[in-house]
C-alpha cells in the first residue's frame, strides 16, 4: 500500500515545504508539480483498489472503497487543476497589491494542507479521525477565506469559523454518541470507532441510540455541507475569498461533508431498519432546493450567486442519497463528479471575469463575449452546464434522479422540477447581460489560462454523452456498497 | 475499586459542571468569564482523572493530563493575554434580558434530561447520569454563543461547548480512543491560536470586538443598491 502512503504524504510535505518557499513563482510552480504527483499516484491507487474492491491499509487504519477512491481521485484532479489555474489568478492578485507576498506563501501552504485534510477524510477508516480531518480542512481554509483582510473578507472568515465550529461541534457529539452504544458491542477502543467494524455489526447497535445520534451528525454535517437552514456561513465564505478557495470550498469540501453524512446514514439504516435517515435527508435537501434556488434571485455578487447553486446542488444531492434506491445513489454520485468539475470550472471563469473587470457586481460585468471571447463562452458554457442541459453530465444525473424519485416517491418530482426551473432562471436571468453586450470602458485585459476549464467541461460532457463503462462500472459498485445497510435493515426508499 | 463512590463523585462533578456552564451564560465580567472557564477546564481534568481510577485505563490518565494542561491552564492563560493586550479585561458586556436567558437555560436543561432518557436507560457505565447533563452544558455553551454580542465571549462559548462533548466522552463512554482525543485536542489547540490571531485582526479592521459591527459587512450584500 506504498501508493496510498504517498498519495497522503505528497500534499503534507508539499505543505511544509511551500511554507518555506518564498519566491512566488517558485512556490505556484512547485504547487502545481505537488498537485500532479498526487494527482498520478491517487489514480494509480485507484487502479489499485478498483482491481481488489476493497482494501483496508496500514492495520485498518485506513479503508478504501469504491466509493471513497473516487472521491480521492476527484479531489486530487480538481486540486491539480485548481493549483495550474491560481498560478496566474494569484499573480494577478500579486500584482494588484490584493495580498503580499508572506500571504501568497501562506495561501500556497494552507492550500496543501487543506488537501491533505480532505484525503485523509476520505480514506480513515476511523469515524472520530474522519471528524478531526474535516474540522482540519476546515481550519485550513478558514485561514484562506480571510487572506485578503479587506473587512468583509474577516467577517465572513469570522461567520464561517464560528458557524461551521459549532456545526462540527455536534457532529462530534453525534460521534461520541455512536461510540456510547457501539463500545458497548466492540469493546472500549478503536475498533468502537472503525467504520469497518461499525458496519458489519451496524444491526446490534442501540436504534434509539443510533437515531438521536443521527440528529447531531445530521445538522452537524449537514452545516458543512451548506444545507439550508444551515447555509449561512456558505455565500460568504465563498463570495470574500479568493477564487481558487471558492472553487475548492465548493467544489471538495462539500463533497466530504457530504460523504460524511452518508457514511453514517449508512450505519443508522443498519440499525434502525427503518428510513428514517433517509426521509430526514430527503426533507433536508428539497429544503435546500427551494431557499437556494429563491434566493439566487436576490444576489448581487458573481460568486455568491453561483455558491448559492451550489447549495441548490448539494441539496440535490442528500435528497438522492436520502431516497437510498441504487438508481438514485447512483445518480447522487454522478452528480457528485459532474458538479465538482463543473462548479469549480466556473468559479475559475468567475474569477477571471471578475479580475477583467475589476469588480464582482454582476451589474458592471458586461460584454464578457465581446472583451475576452474565453471568459465569456466559458461562463455560457459553464451555466449551461450547471443548469443541466442535455450534452452535458448534469442532465444525465438530473434525469436519473428523477426517474429514481418517480419510482419511489413520485410526489417529489413535481418540487424538484419547480425548484431546478427557479434556479436556472435565476442563472440565466444573471448571466445573459454578464456575456452579452458592450464591456465597459474601464475593463482590462487580464492574463487567462482557460485549460483546466475545458478539461473540466470536457469531463463533464463524457457522462453526458456516453458514460464510459468502467465509470458506469464504479459507480454501480459504490451504490451497490451505500444501499446494501438500508436493503439488509428492510427499509430504505 | 469501589464503583458507587467513583459514580457519586462523577455526579456531583456533572452537577458542578452545569454549575459552570449557568455560571458562564450569566457573567458579564470578561475576567469573572474567564476565571469560570478555567474551573470548568479544572473540573473536566479531575472527572477525568477521578473515571481512569475508577475504570484503571491508562488512556484516561493521558487524556486527564492533556485536558488539564490544554483546557485548564494553556487556554485560559491564551485567552487572558490577548483580553490583556487588547485591553478589555475590565470591560463588562451588558447582557440582554439575563432574567429570560435563565429561563430559557432552565427549559434547555430539562429538555435535555427527556430527551436523554432512551439512552439512560440503557447504559451499563458506572457513569450513566451525567449524559443528560453534559447535553444540557453543549446546549448551554451554545445559547452562550447566540446571546453575547463579543467576538471573545463567543469563543468562550465555543470552548465550552467543546469542554462539555469532552465531559460527555468521558461521561458516557469512559473517554473516546486516545487518537481521536489528541486529534480533537490538536483541533482545538489550532482553533484557539486561529481565533487569538482574528481577534487582533477583527480589532484593527472594525476597531471593536462587537459582532454587530462585523455583520454589518456582510448583512447589506443581499440588498443593497
Amino acid at each position: 500500500m506504498n501508493l496510498f502512503v504517498a498519495t497522503l504524504l505528497a500534499p503534507l510535505l508539499g505543505g511544509v515545504l511551500l511554507a518555506v518557499i518564498k519566491d512566488p513563482q517558485r512556490a505556484a510552480v512547485f504547487n502545481i508539480a505537488t498537485g500532479i504527483v498526487t494527482f498520478a499516484v491517487s489514480l494509480l491507487l485507484a487502479l489499485e483498489v478498483l482491481d481488489t474492491r476493497a482494501v483496508d491499509a496500514m492495520n485498518g487504519w485506513f479503508h478504501l472503497d469504491a466509493y471513497n477512491v473516487f472521491l480521492v481521485v476527484l479531489t486530487t484532479f480538481v486540486s491539480m487543476t485548481t493549483s495550474i489555474f491560481s498560478m496566474p489568478y494569484m499573480r494577478h492578485e500579486l500584482e494588484t497589491g490584493r495580498v503580499d507576498l508572506p500571504r501568497l506563501r501562506l495561501y500556497h501552504s494552507m492550500f496543501q494542507l487543506f488537501q491533505f485534510g480532505m484525503l485523509l477524510g476520505f480514506t480513515t477508516n476511523n469515524i472520530g479521525v474522519l471528524w478531526v480531518s474535516l474540522e482540519l480542512a476546515t481550519l485550513a481554509t478558514v485561514l484562506l477565506v480571510s487572506l485578503y483582510r479587506t473587512p468583509a473578507s474577516i467577517a465572513a472568515a469570522w461567520k464561517y469559523f464560528i458557524l461551521c465550529g459549532m456545526g462540527i461541534a455536534l457532529a462530534l457529539f453525534g460521534t461520541v454518541l455512536v461510540f456510547f452504544t457501539s463500545s458497548a458491542i466492540l469493546g472500549h477502543g478503536n475498533i468502537a470507532l472503525s467504520w469497518t467494524a461499525l458496519y458489519a455489526h451496524a444491526s446490534e447497535l442501540d436504534p434509539a441510540v443510533m437515531s438521536i445520534a443521527f440528529c447531531f451528525l445530521m445538522v452537524g454535517y449537514g452545516t458543512k455541507v451548506g444545507l439550508a437552514p444551515m447555509h449561512a456561513w456558505l455565500p460568504d465564505a465563498h463570495g470574500e475569498g479568493p477564487t481558487p478557495v471558492s472553487a475548492v470550498l465548493s467544489g471538495l469540501l462539500l463533497n466530504l461533508a457530504l460523504y460524511a453524512l452518508v457514511r453514517c446514514k449508512m450505519l443508522v439504516d443498519g440499525s434502525t431498519g427503518t428510513d428514517m435517515a433517509g426521509a430526514i435527508m430527503m426533507g433536508f435537501g428539497l429544503l435546500s432546493l427551494f431557499v437556494a434556488a429563491l434566493s439566487l434571485h436576490r444576489q448581487r455578487d458573481i460568486k455568491r450567486m453561483f455558491s448559492f447553486s451550489s447549495i441548490e446542488h448539494m441539496g440535490l444531492m442528500t435528497f438522492a442519497f436520502g431516497i437510498g434506491t441504487q438508481l438514485s445513489t447512483f445518480a447522487a454520485l454522478l452528480h457528485m463528479t459532474v458538479h465538482s468539475l463543473v462548479k469549480s470550472g466556473i468559479f475559475f471563469t468567475a474569477g477571471h471575469a471578475a479580475q477583467a473587470m475589476g469588480t464582482q457586481k454582476m451589474a458592471e460585468i458586461r460584454g464578457l463575449i465581446q472583451h475576452q471571447p474565453g471568459i465569456g463562452w466559458g461562463l455560457l458554457i459553464g451555466v449551461a452546464a450547471i443548469a443541466g442541459f442535455p450534452p452535458f453530465g448534469i442532465f444525465t444525473s438530473e434525469f436519473l434522479l428523477f426517474t429514481a424519485a418517480l419510482e419511489s416517491c413520485a410526489w417529489t418530482t413535481l418540487p424538484l422540477l419547480l425548484g431546478l426551473l427557479i434556479a436556472m432562471a435565476g442563472l440565466f436571468r444573471f448571466v445573459q447581460p454578464m456575456v452579452y453586450g458592450e464591456p465597459p470602458a474601464t475593463a482590462t485585459s487580464v492574463h487567462v489560462n482557460m485549460v483546466p476549464v475545458y478539461i473540466h467541461f470536457g469531463l463533464a460532457l463524457l457522462p453526458g454523452i456516453a458514460i464510459p463503462l468502467f465509470l458506469a462500472d464504479w459507480y454501480q459498485q459504490a451504490a451497490t456498497l451505500i444501499t446494501m445497510s438500508a436493503i439488509a435493515g428492510g427499509g430504505g426508499g | 475499586m469501589n464503583g458507587t463512590l467513583v459514580q457519586q463523585l462523577v455526579d456531583g462533578l456533572a452537577a458542578l459542571m452545569l454549575l459552570t456552564s449557568f455560571a458562564l451564560l450569566a457573567q458579564h465580567r470578561m475576567i469573572s468569564v474567564l476565571h469560570w472557564f478555567a474551573g470548568q477546564g479544572l473540573l473536566l481534568a479531575v472527572t477525568a482523572a477521578i473515571v481512569a481510577y475508577g475504570t484503571g485505563s491508562d488512556e484516561l490518565y493521558i487524556s486527564a493530563i492533556m485536558t488539564l494542561l490544554l483546557k485548564g491552564l494553556l487556554l485560559p492563560w491564551l485567552l487572558w493575554r490577548v483580553i490583556r493586550q487588547l485591553q478589555v479585561h475590565r470591560e463588562v458586556e451588558p447582557l440582554l434580558n439575563s432574567s429570560l436567558t435563565m429561563l430559557i437555560a432552565l427549559g434547555v436543561t430539562l429538555f435535555s434530561f427527556h430527551m436523554i432518557q432512551p439512552i439512560e436507560k440503557i447504559s451499563q457505565l458506572i457513569t450513566r447520569d451525567s449524559m443528560a447533563i453534559a447535553t444540557a452544558c453543549v446546549l448551554l455553551g451554545m445559547l452562550m454563543m447566540i446571546t453575547r454580542r463579543k467576538a471573545i465571549t463567543q469563543v468562550i462559548g465555543f470552548l465550552a461547548v467543546e469542554n462539555s462533548l469532552f465531559f460527555a466522552a468521558i461521561g458516557s463512554t469512559n473517554g473516546m480512543p486516545l487518537v481521536v482525543e489528541i486529534g480533537i485536542a490538536f483541533d482545538v489547540l489550532i482553533a484557539a491560536l486561529i481565533f487569538g490571531l482574528f481577534f487582533f485582526q477583527i480589532r484593527t479592521t472594525f476597531d471593536s470586538l462587537e459582532v454587530e459591527a462585523m455583520n454589518a459587512h456582510l448583512i447589506h450584500k443581499d440588498d443593497d443598491e
